[in-house]
């Protein structure tokens, strides 16, 4: 009894060209910013009433699945875009850095609204004013709140920008 | 029954407690600090206001006794509200917790804390609850400066 039951093709003649997708040439950052920046796995750190529209374009009219930023993670381990989606406090600051610290790399963030963008209308003793003030931030989005139109417009501002980016993958270089 | 209430009220407690008025349908009184816990224990006992709303304070800088102390209270059986105004001075800005007659006065004497720093004498838990441990000062004064920040964490750059 043979073990093997898989049938043996035999290699194509060397030069053989028969229309199948042998290979193809790109650039290594090319394939891993495409194959990224379709994959984002957002984290909603969402903290005021910006939720509300960020809820509306999560769902199905506008839909941000998409653009491959649908299923939120609710574990920052798991997320590589942190959208910051309302105003946050002083109070709440070293909550939302510890959140960006325990993601791993590489991550993006999104500060959804104007409020995460630069404190919006809030000047005052307890709102920071704008989150990059302690973590970096990709892309902003303003608006009280903002249009759903906005919002795609800014994920995909943020795919261009993986999309241009350098992404090391095996070394500091490479 | 409101007028009644209001009459029986004005009477009994008016006298020791000064001038009572009426304000959008609720009963304004004005107290000196030492006479807030027994026009409070009244109320709760005598006229059934067993329910206690809030306390706030409003901050007037420019007069003597500065700092005015709001409590507000409601009734499970008359339709009317009683809103009690207590002045205190900026040197010694307290009165009397009222967390022994009110079990919820305890977290509404926290946040007046923080905000404008009025001390409740007899509360013995007046961590920040809104605000945060190390925030120096009480946003809600008028000498609180508009822009100033205390942040948690360091700033980027």
């Amino acid at each position: 009894m043979g073990a093997r039951t898989v049938p043996i093709v035999p290699a194509a003649p060397h030069g053989a060209k028969d229309g199948a997708f042998e290979y193809l040439t790109t650039r290594k950052d090319e394939l891993v910013g495409w194959a990224r920046k379709f994959s984002l796995f957002p984290y909603p750190f969402v903290t005021a009433c910006c939720a509300m529209e960020f809820m509306a374009v999560s769902a199905s009219p506008y839909d941000t699945d998409r653009f491959g930023a649908a299923l939120p993670r609710f574990s920052p381990r798991q997320a590589d875009l942190l959208m910051v989606v309302g105003t946050v406090t002083h109070k709440q600051a070293p909550v939302l850095l510890k959140v960006y610290e325990q993601m791993c790399e590489p991550k993006w963030v999104m500060a959804f609204g104007v409020c995460a963008s630069s404190g919006g209308f809030y000047q005052n003793y307890a709102a920071l004013p704008g989150i990059d003030r302690i973590i970096p931030v990709d892309v902003y989005i303003p608006g009280c709140p903002p249009r759903p139109e906005m919002v795609i417009d800014g994920i995909m501002q943020l795919q261009d920008k993986i999309a241009r980016a350098q992404h090391p993958i095996l070394t500091r270089t490479f | 029954m409101a007028t009644d209430l209001l009459e029986s009220l004005q009477q009994q407690i008016v006298p020791a407690a000064g001038a009572a008025t009426l304000s959008h349908g609720c009963l304004v009184f004005s107290l000196a600090p030492e006479e807030l816990m027994p026009t409070v224990r009244r109320l709760k006992e005598e006229f059934g206001y067993d329910l206690f709303l809030d306390v706030t304070a409003v901050d007037w800088p420019a007069d003597a006794l500065r700092f005015e102390v709001v409590h507000h209270f409601a009734s499970s059986r008359q339709a009317l509200r009683v809103r009690l105004k207590t002045r205190v001075a900026a040197a010694d800005p307290g009165v009397d917790s009222l967390a022994k007659l009110y079990g919820s006065a305890a977290f509404m004497e926290r946040e007046c804390h923080d905000m404008y720093g009025i001390a409740f004498r007899g509360n013995h838990d007046l961590r920040p609850i809104l605000l945060y441990e190390g925030f120096t000062g009480h946003p809600l004064r008028k000498d609180y400066p508009k822009g100033r920040e205390q942040p948690l964490v360091p700033y980027r750059n």
